[in-house]
């Protein structure tokens, strides 16, 4: 099993994820800088979190058109596993690979908070981990993290099952105190119509390890491990 | 020649920057603001000598670039 974990300048949890792929899990992982078109081989690529190209214009809008795009794009129509974490669900938005866009939070702050989300969808290669319905804890760290889309496109998510988490209680109740950027229904993360390509605003790669306080994020890595495993 | 192009959120999507200025105007004193919305101004300078040419260009890169069309519109003024 390897990872590779997609690096644009200015992205800054590439390691992040490659310490949780290969020091934790003990996989393969392999930074793929953004001007090369190889994936190295990777069984699933990462988006990592960061600010690729300064987040000039929009978050994401510039990354989506270095080379390597092009090859995840690639890499994803024929079903191959895609995980966009933060900025990287941005750039997954901004490329077209998922539907919808970012806003700036309503809060108009930057919010750096532990924040719960119910498990919508346990049938991604990312998410096959999580019992449907549980409560998850993860980190955010986000200026644009408001997601939004047409109501078209809502309401499809919504009846395809492909809004993956959404923001809850501890008690998995979905209410506004609990979304702390103003999402649309709450929703924390998305995935596309075959379930392959997933993008969330939390960050499983800094929680995946008990000396963070926090190891829930590492069922996500695990979840494409045994995922791909058994394909 | 020179084009500029204009892009802001679109109308009942959420603007709450918009909304920010407009309550900080308003403590300000600016009482007759009723509604702002904020956006972006691209001020670019192309070869060419077509206006509409130009125009057109300009239009593409606003769809391809500069404006996100999930949420935002934009539109496009040739100004020399």
């Amino acid at each position: 099993m390897k990872f590779g974990i997609v690096v644009f300048p200015g992205s800054n949890c590439d390691a992040d994820c490659h310490h949780v792929a290969t020091d934790l899990l003990g996989c393969e992982a392999d930074y793929i800088w953004h001007q090369e078109t190889d994936l190295k081989g990777a069984d699933a690529v990462i988006l990592p979190g960061g600010f690729a190209y300064g987040d000039y214009l929009r978050a994401g809008a510039l990354a989506r058109f270095s080379p390597v795009m092009e090859s995840v794009a690639a890499f994803a129509r024929e079903g191959g596993a895609v995980l966009g974490i933060c900025n990287g669900f941005q750039v997954l938005l901004e490329a077209g690979l998922l539907p919808g866009a970012m806003q700036i939070n309503r809060g108009l702050r930057y919010v750096c908070a532990d924040v719960h989300m119910r498990v919508e969808n346990d049938g991604t290669p990312f998410t096959a981990l999580y019992p449907k319905g549980s409560v998850v804890t993860m980190p955010v760290g986000h200026m644009e993290g408001n997601y939004t889309a047409p109501p078209e496109v809502l309401d499809a998510l919504e009846r395809e099952g492909r809004v993956v988490f959404r923001y809850c209680d501890r008690d998995g109740k979905v209410v506004d105190s609990a979304n702390p950027n103003g999402a649309a229904r709450g929703i924390a993360g998305i995935c596309n119509a075959q379930g392959n390509v997933v993008g969330l605003m939390p960050h499983p790669d800094r929680c995946s390890e008990g000396i963070l306080g926090n190891a829930a994020g590492i069922k996500m890595f695990e979840s494409a491990v045994s995922a791909l495993a058994t394909r | 020649m020179k084009v500029e192009v204009r892009v802001y959120p679109k109308a009942g999507v959420l603007d709450p920057q918009g909304k920010a200025i407009a309550s900080a105007l308003s403590r300000l004193g600016h009482r007759a603001v009723r509604d702002v919305r904020a956006g972006k101004v691209f001020f670019i300078e192309v070869d060419g000598s077509d206006p509409r040419a130009v125009e057109a260009d300009a239009r593409k890169m606003a769809e391809e670039l500069l404006a996100n069309t999930v949420i935002e519109g934009f539109d496009v003024r040739v100004t020399g």
